[in-house]
């Protein structure tokens, strides 16, 4: 095998890609308009034919691999099929060529979309009113808790904590601290669900509100969740949702009638919007009516003749995105729910968790996992056994996973589960797929009782073999230096 | 049954495997008095043939797309080149998550790699992260960050900065109530650097300016790094990479973290989003950075392969007390922006950034020789204010032109009068620019 590719090795003095025709206005004498001492030196960009390019890029796409390339179970990312049509929509020229700022009047496409967007996520959730400006979920988080700040400042109380479960994702705590307040983690019961009682001695009048997934983070419904919310809202405080896992109640239950008084989706997960390796998402918020005037401006809006942004948001937080959030990915989601509409979005959810439990029951003989127990659209398995029994720990099982041909699940996360392999079918993939991927499973595990360094040395079918992240650490080279 | 994978009778036999007779069953952990039990009410479902008539329609309400567009403001109608589309466009970038498994994440890892490199040569700066969610977040985590790195809470900005920006930047230090204050601008649309200076005080983090600035004009940079390097206050840039073509980057005058909204760099304007937003700071911030980051290392079998680094600033390990909560970012926009470098390269990009400024240059000297056109200060990159008779009539006319003649001042700040801020890009073509003197320079 070869090093992985660089761009500036393909660079060659005097050759060219994009040119443009020779100016058609005077030339000018940038020295006498910019000033001699603001002109930059050589810009020390690659010098590439087209062909190079276009080379290079597919070469590298090669060594990636997507949803299109195969199965990609990645707990708590819903990696679902993205279909095409959505791609195909989002390219028309009618949106992508839109200015942010072109008058309204000649917008009205987007804006039906934005507040069409709006108002089916609020039926979907069972929330009030949705703004679609933050960029993702973590971003969503941010703007929730912020909205709930100003909403207890505005009210005259100053609360400082914000609780979340031990197996929370790691951008809950940090949106929370990025809004200024302090985190209080309240610990999982034997179940796996929050510790009512814990809660309860931790819920007080300096508690702003508890951030919660529902399904939680190991796949499985806090049916406690009406007491739960009763707690919280007894001394004052709100219940924020974390909506990464929506995939498994749409049309089910919703939060809105949970209990809960603001809400992010990422519709990068539940709404079928690709990932792009690492986004872009989106993380619309959804809010209660009594948080309405707290959210960020500008909000699409409706009256008798036309489309706008309404900017008249009282308390609202301000902004959050420099303009009105990814829109080209909200309608990617638009035209998904138009796709699916009620019964669809309903199959979807039903078919994820079918598809998440049968995948369950097919492995669960491996591993440390709760026998029998119901999930929803993914669960969590420990190789705890595997690491005592035969050395091998779930970053390796992950690593073997590759030289099958799957996307591994996600690993070590929740941080509650020793060696934690999070697995997430999705409704898009057959029972073919499960299957082979159970097959392939239980060969991994056979070789982990004979062979297992074949799972500590692996990958050994993927374009590099495995990577040397304490040595990235360790001499943080992040940029080509020739 | 859209997009789900399964024959009928495939479904039976899972529930058989599972010993259930329906899927309802799987649901019985929630209780009744949650459960929605009625039909969601929304429209009802469409095939692809509908879907598609139906957005093209919708698509088409969007009269503006069509207009020849002099606006700018943050957002720019640059070329988006057919090779930056296709290669954007190829699944096993775009249908793939975050690179947590580098040994199948070769591609967008490299590519990520290259974006750092190409980054933190156009800005000059040490390291440059995976990006942010665009240029105004990334300014609004840059005050996090100089806040962070000082242990103090206030941030000074230029009164020339772009107003959204100043608005997010305030959200984003509204939750650990840091102190944002603006200084004016002059008549000349330009930083009042005076005032800028007697604002910071001992509780100063930062002091931050755009350049070009808001109004497009090319500030006195030398002021800024005089300013912050007295008071000993980080230097926080935000500048529109397009310019940096032909600019000397702002490490040159002392900039701490470079921010700026990416999105001139291969993608499309798309009413706003997605962008990238970019930040770069110097090697001994870099800790400190929020942000994904890709680092170079080796396989097991010692060949060049790269992987996310530093890793212990972010939130899935520090929790609490990671430098920042952000998780995904814009990797596909970024992705987009590599493209766009790379084949541009060398020439074609410092072309497009001349082309740009030369455009504006015509406006401005063809603009000079009529009266009604008053070119409020001429010292600009790609983006101009004039001030002219009659706006409203004349953005009308303009309208009917099917031309977007810029964006009114006003909108921002009231007592900007019939001002427009007009941007210029190297895809406006001579006659353009005609047909727009012309609509603004009648009496
Ligand atoms: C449970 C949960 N919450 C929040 C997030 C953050 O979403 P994003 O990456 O879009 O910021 C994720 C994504 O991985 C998640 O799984």
């Amino acid at each position: 095998m070869e090093n992985v590719p660089l761009i500036f090795e393909k660079s060659r003095k005097g050759k060219e890609g994009f040119k443009l025709s020779p100016l058609k206005v005077p030339e000018i004498e940038v020295s006498k308009t910019l000033g001699e001492d603001l002109l930059r030196d050589e810009l020390d960009l690659p010098e590439v034919s087209e062909v190079d390019v276009v080379r290079h890029y597919t070469k590298l796409s090669r060594m990636n691999f997507g949803v299109d390339n195969g199965f990609y179970p990645l707990g708590s990312c819903t990696m679902k099929y993205n279909p095409k049509i959505n791609e195909e929509i989002a390219a028309m020229s009618g949106f992508t060529e839109l200015h942010p700022y072109a008058p309204e009047e000649l917008s009205q496409g987007t804006l039906e979309i934005m507040y069409d967007t709006q108002n089916l996520l609020a039926e979907i959730t069972g929330m009030d009113y949705f703004t679609l400006q933050p960029a993702a979920g973590a971003h969503g988080e941010l703007t929730g808790i912020l909205i709930i700040k100003k909403y207890l400042e505005n009210k005259g109380e100053k609360r400082t904590k914000i609780i979340v479960p031990d197996s929370a994702h790691g951008t809950n705590p940090a949106s929370a601290n990025q809004a200024g307040f302090d985190i209080v983690n309240v610990k999982s019961d034997s179940e796996g669900l929050i510790d009512i009682e814990a809660l309860k001695t931790v819920v007080d009048e300096d508690v702003a509100a508890l951030m919660l997934t529902n399904p939680n983070t190991l796949g499985l419904f806090e049916k406690n969740i009406l007491e739960i919310s009763k707690i919280l809202h007894d001394k004052g405080a709100l219940l924020y949702y974390d909506g990464a896992n929506l995939n498994a109640v749409m049309g089910i239950a919703r939060p809105g009638d949970m209990g809960f008084d603001v809400v992010h989706l990422n519709l990068h997960k539940t709404f079928s919007t690709p990932h792009g390796g690492g986004g872009p998402g989106s993380g619309a918020v959804g809010v209660k009516a009594f948080l309405r005037d707290f959210l960020p401006k500008p909000l699409a809006a409706k009256n008798d003749e036309m489309y706008f942004l309404d900017y008249d948001i009282p308390y609202s937080i301000g902004k959050i995105h420099g303009f009105y959030g990814n829109i080209g990915v909200v309608l990617k989601a638009y035209a998904y729910i138009r796709s699916l509409g009620a019964k669809g979005l309903k199959e979807a959810s039903e078919i994820a968790t079918l598809n998440a439990n049968y995948l369950l029951k097919k492995i669960e003989d491996m591993f440390d996992a709760p026998k029998d127990a119901l999930c929803k659209h993914e669960f969590v398995v420990s190789c705890k056994n595997w690491k005592e029994e035969y050395g091998v720990r779930a970053l390796d099982v992950a690593k073997r996973l590759l030289d099958y041909g799957f996307h591994p699940p996600t690993i070590y996360f929740p941080l509650i589960v020793d060696e934690a392999l999070m697995i997430e079918p999705t409704e898009t993939e057959s029972k073919d797929t499960l299957d082979s991927f159970a097959d392939a499973l239980r060969k991994i595990y056979e070789e982990a009782k004979q062979t297992p360094d074949i799972l500590k040395s692996a990958p050994h079918a993927t374009p590099v073999r495995r990577v040397d992240e304490v040595k990235a650490a360790r001499e943080m080279k992040l940029k080509y230096q020739g | 049954m859209r997009y789900i994978g399964h024959a009928p009778s495939q479904i039976d036999e899972m529930l058989e495997t599972l010993g259930i007779s329906s899927i309802e069953s799987l649901f019985n952990d929630i209780p009744d008095n949650v459960k929605l039990n009625r039909e969601m009410n929304l429209p009802r479902p469409l095939d692809e043939i509908e879907l598609k008539r139906e957005l093209l329609n919708i698509s088409k309400k969007n009269k503006a797309a069509d207009y020849v567009n002099f606006i700018g403001a943050g957002a720019y109608d640059h070329y988006v080149p057919a090779v930056v589309k296709a290669l954007v466009s190829r699944s096993e970038f775009y249908t793939s998550y975050t690179p947590y498994q580098a040994e199948r994440s070769q591609g967008t890892l490299a590519a990520i790699f290259e974006y750092q490199t190409m980054m933190a040569r156009l800005t000059g700066m040490d390291v440059v992260n995976a990006s942010i969610y665009d240029g105004a977040s990334s300014l609004g985590e840059a005050i996090l960050m100089a806040c962070n790195i000082k242990k103090k809470n206030k941030v000074v900005f230029s009164g020339a900065i772009h107003p959204e920006y100043l608005t997010t930047a305030k959200t984003y230090g509204f939750g650990n109530g840091i102190d944002i204050v603006s200084s004016v601008y002059t008549s000349s649309c330009e930083t009042d650097w005076k005032q800028l200076e007697k604002l910071v005080d001992d509780n100063t983090a930062a002091i931050v300016i755009s350049m070009p600035n808001f109004f497009g004009v090319i500030e006195d940079v030398k002021q800024a790094e005089k300013i912050a390097q007295a008071k000993d206050v980080m230097l926080i840039v935000s500048t529109n990479p397009i310019t940096l073509g032909l600019l000397k980057p702002p490490s040159d005058y002392g900039a701490d973290i470079v921010v700026g909204e990416g999105q001139p760099l291969g993608n499309s304007l798309n009413f706003g989003g997605p962008y990238l937003g970019f930040m770069g700071t110097k090697a001994k911030y870099m800790r400190r950075m929020p942000g994904r980051i890709v680092g170079e290392t080796v396989d097991a079998d010692g060949k060049r392969a790269f992987v996310l680094t530093l890793q212990a600033r972010e939130q899935h390990i520090r929790r609490e007390k990671a430098t920042s909560n952000i998780c995904s970012n814009q990797a596909l926009n970024a992705l987009a922006a590599t493209i766009y470098l790379a084949y541009l390269g060398k020439n074609g990009f410092r072309d497009v950034a001349y082309h740009s400024h030369a455009n504006t240059q015509y406006f401005i000297n063809e603009a000079k020789k009529l009266d009604h056109i008053k070119i409020i200060n001429p010292k600009v990159f790609n983006e101009v204010v004039v001030e002219v008779n009659d706006l409203d009539k004349k953005y009308q006319t303009a309208i009917e032109h099917k031309m977007l003649p810029g964006l009114k001042l006003n909108k921002f700040y009231p007592e900007q009068k019939n001002r427009l801020l007009i941007a210029f890009t190297e895809k406006r073509t001579k006659q353009e620019i005609q047909e727009l003197l012309k609509v603004l320079g009648v009496s």
